[in-house]
């Protein structure tokens, strides 16, 4: 997955955020909609997208999209 | 052969609202929470109301509304994580106040949301060993004793209640295949630490779980994304399993219940092991998680409801603590 499909991807988790708000460069946990049900979306998505399992902890220490993005694509 | 003969279930009085929530939780939007969860209210047992009197109240209600005599029942398998004692089982004390005969059998089994499945799995060997021929099947829960007041999260989604299946030779359901799993390695992720032998005296003690919730030793607690990851590796090949075991395939399934965990996550699984959203039930929004009870109340309300009918064959499954998971075919 390119890094813009995964930001394409990434928009559709989010119900309220505007997609056009969404770029490599978001702190995704600072968005206004970003919750603990949040995590569980981007788990979800790593499984049936990556066939990965990442954990919460992993999720928090990323801070932009793009770390999200290199850390998934990295993980084992 | 076993089948599944009668089915129902009691809720207790009490109800908590989305809105009873918010108010004591002003700072958190519950609505949105409660949209993701998919619960809107749920039912609590009474302070003095146990698992085992809400079983009581579930069988009851099975025996009149089916016509059914309690002295037809010979064995009792009772599910709960919440006994009424240490000891006695709860089963036994079932057998004297709902009139069963002495020479029942009677035991309580310990699971969670995987509960409703190994009783019909237990049920069905009774019966196919000529031990019992009619096994009245009781799931009952009270989490929400388990649950911390300021755990917000828990108490949104899990709901008291009990339900009631009488497994007999003959019936409306017949049990089929199953494929059953565990994984204790897993038993932290889901746990209530203190009040058991290991650790008989409450600890008091709290932390923050790498995910940055509180875990309260003396309270029931759940790491969220371990047993969300567990749950989508484990469903998929539970699904093939039981398929192949009863000859059959996913597209000859006509419907399938799955313990009712919360709607957020079964939509996820619903998507991962590509069943058609028409043919998942998904309804938990007045009764919320009753843990071991969720796949027999699905199954009466979809039955009251006119969604099964004779001849289409139902897929159940189970999957949470322990870690434990199971499932089954049922053909109406």
């Amino acid at each position: 997955m390119t890094l813009e499909e995964f930001i394409t991807a990434f928009a559709d988790l989010l119900d309220e955020t505007d997609p056009a708000e969404i770029n490599a460069g978001t702190y995704f946990q600072e968005l206004d909609e970003w919750s603990s049900l949040s995590n569980l979306s981007v788990i979800a998505f790593v499984k049936t997208e990556y066939g990965k399992s990442i954990t919460v902890k992993e999720i928090r220490a990323c801070e932009t999209i793009e770390d999200l993005y290199n850390f998934v694509e990295n993980a084992g | 052969m076993a089948f599944i003969k009668a089915i129902s279930y009691y809720l207790p009085e009490r109800v908590v609202t989305n809105e009873d929530l918010v108010r004591e939780f002003p700072e958190w939007s519950v609505d949105k929470v409660g949209a993701k969860v998919g619960v809107s209210q749920r039912h609590l047992a009474g302070p003095d109301e146990t698992a085992g009197d809400l079983a009581e109240k579930a069988a009851r209600r099975l025996f009149e509304e089916y016509g059914i005599d309690p002295s037809e029942i010979d064995f009792i398998l009772l599910c709960t994580q919440s006994p009424d004692y240490f000891l006695p089982t709860t089963a036994c004390v079932l057998q004297d106040r709902l009139g069963i005969p002495t020479s029942a059998g009677a035991l309580d089994y310990d699971l969670g949301c995987s509960g409703c499945i190994y009783g019909l799995a237990l049920a069905k060997g009774l019966i196919a060993g000529g031990i019992a021929s009619n096994v009245l099947l009781l799931t009952a829960e009270t989490y929400n004793k388990y649950i911390h007041p300021s755990d917000k999260g828990n108490r949104a989604i899990f709901g008291d209640g009990a339900a009631a299946c009488l497994v007999s030779k003959d019936g409306f359901a017949e049990i089929g295949e199953f494929a059953l799993g565990t994984d204790g390695s897993g038993a932290q992720d889901l746990i209530v630490k203190t009040g058991g032998a290991r650790q008989p005296a409450a600890s008091g003690r709290e932390s923050v779980d790498e995910d940055g919730h509180v875990n309260r030793e003396d309270f029931l607690y759940m790491n969220g994304g371990k047993i969300f990851n567990f749950t989508l590796d484990v469903v998929p090949a539970l699904l093939d399993t039981v398929l192949s075991r009863n000859d059959t395939a996913g597209d000859r399934v006509d419907y399938y219940i799955f313990h009712q965990a919360n709607k957020f996550m079964l939509n996820t699984i619903r998507k991962v092991c590509a069943i058609p959203k028409e043919k998942f039930y998904l309804d938990l929004e007045q009764v919320g998680n009753t843990v071991s009870s969720t796949v027999l109340i699905g199954l009466k309300d979809c039955m009251d409801k006119g969604i099964i009918t004779p001849g289409q064959q139902v897929l159940l499954a189970g999957f949470g603590v322990g870690l434990s998971w199971g499932a089954t075919l049922l053909r109406f």
